[in-house]
């Protein structure tokens, strides 16, 4: 019963939904012209290359433009990774080693998962360090490297992973968004503010953009560190058999 | 164009489907890893709507990090939706 009143519920959401999206027709432009800077999105095609030579837009908006939202973002990721972490995390007592929830995983699993790590972690670094040229950044590239800590905490039963050197990254990474966020003010610009350091550099170079790799860098590490805190202490829980 | 619509009719049907899939099943593990399809397909559809960075970040963390972090969880409970069919797993 309460299943068929969910489905009618999403029913008249997705009924009011295509409603709206039906005056849009699929795939029409609606940025509008580029040189016209009256709309919001022609503005930013416009001046984000040549103001911040960074080639990936959405990149530019997300660290630059709107870089404080960002930092409110990771900080919302802090929170949730402490709450989970304060009402989850149980204190070893003396002598009692962890539990794992799962299992020993096949002899061909384990030699996957190890084979397949470095990989997986090179993947997450390529994508957040690259992520002013390419798509991808900070969220995305530490999303994939907890990916490649989840693989070995699943394939291995004794992985263990130091909480210390999670902490240490993760505030240094945190703290390093937020100094360099904080230079800006102090060299007499905006919080955040893109040239602070060095020029801006040439498009399409590792090394341009400003604090926009710095900051990219950081979060990635952030993002990784919390994600597989996370599952770390997710997958050491004991099961609660009755 | 019309290649573009026909696909993304297909994809939003398969979307709908597995949606009201994960609602219907008992089975909670089956629900769960029905959500990871439909993180699946709507990273697709982002990548094909020219968002491949909205897709990054659904592929990395609705279809991995989210199914498993809720596996773990089924795995601490139970596994079935009603209590009568609790007593299946044990």
């Amino acid at each position: 019963m309460k299943k068929y009143l969910a489905i009618f519920l999403l029913l008249i959401v997705g009924f009011y939904l295509i409603q709206a999206f039906n005056l849009v027709p699929f795939g029409e432009n609606r940025i509008g012209n580029v040189e016209d800077e009256s709309t919001v999105g022609a503005f930013y095609l416009k001046n984000t290359v040549p103001k911040t030579s960074v080639a990936n837009v959405v990149t530019a908006i997300v660290v630059n433009y709107r870089g404080f939202d960002t930092l409110g973002e990771v900080t919302v990721l802090f929170l949730a990774t402490t709450g989970l972490g304060s009402i989850l995390f149980r204190k070893r007592k003396h002598g009692e080693e962890e539990e794992r929830v799962l299992k020993e995983s096949s002899q061909l699993v384990r030699i996957g998962s190890r084979l397949l790590f470095p990989f997986i972690a090179l993947l997450g670094i390529y994508v957040f360090i690259h992520g002013h040229l390419t798509p991808g950044g900070g969220f995305q590239g530490g999303a994939i490297i907890a990916t490649g800590f989840l693989l070995m905490l699943v394939a291995y039963k004794n992985y263990r992973l130091g909480h210390g050197t999670l902490t240490w990254v993760e505030s240094f990474a945190g703290i390093t968004f937020a100094g360099i966020g904080m230079w800006g003010l102090i060299t007499g610009g905006t919080f955040l503010e893109n040239n602070a350091f060095s020029g801006l550099g040439n498009v399409n170079d590792l090394i341009s953009g400003g604090v926009i790799p710095i900051i990219y860098i950081a979060v990635g590490l952030k993002v990784a560190a919390e994600l597989t805190g996370v599952l770390d202490i997710l997958l050491n829980i004991k099961p609660n058999k009755n | 164009m019309v290649f573009y619509v026909v696909i993304f009719s297909i994809l939003a049907l398969l979307l709908v489907a597995s949606g009201l899939y994960a609602i219907i099943q008992k089975d909670l593990l089956y629900a769960v890893i029905s959500t990871g399809v439909i993180s699946l397909i709507l990273s697709v559809m982002f990548y094909l709507l020219q968002a491949p960075d909205v897709a990054l970040t659904e592929a990395a963390i609705g279809v991995a990090l989210t199914t498993v972090i809720f596996v773990i969880t089924i795995r601490n409970t139970t596994r079935f939706e009603d209590e009568e069919d609790n007593s299946k797993v044990k």
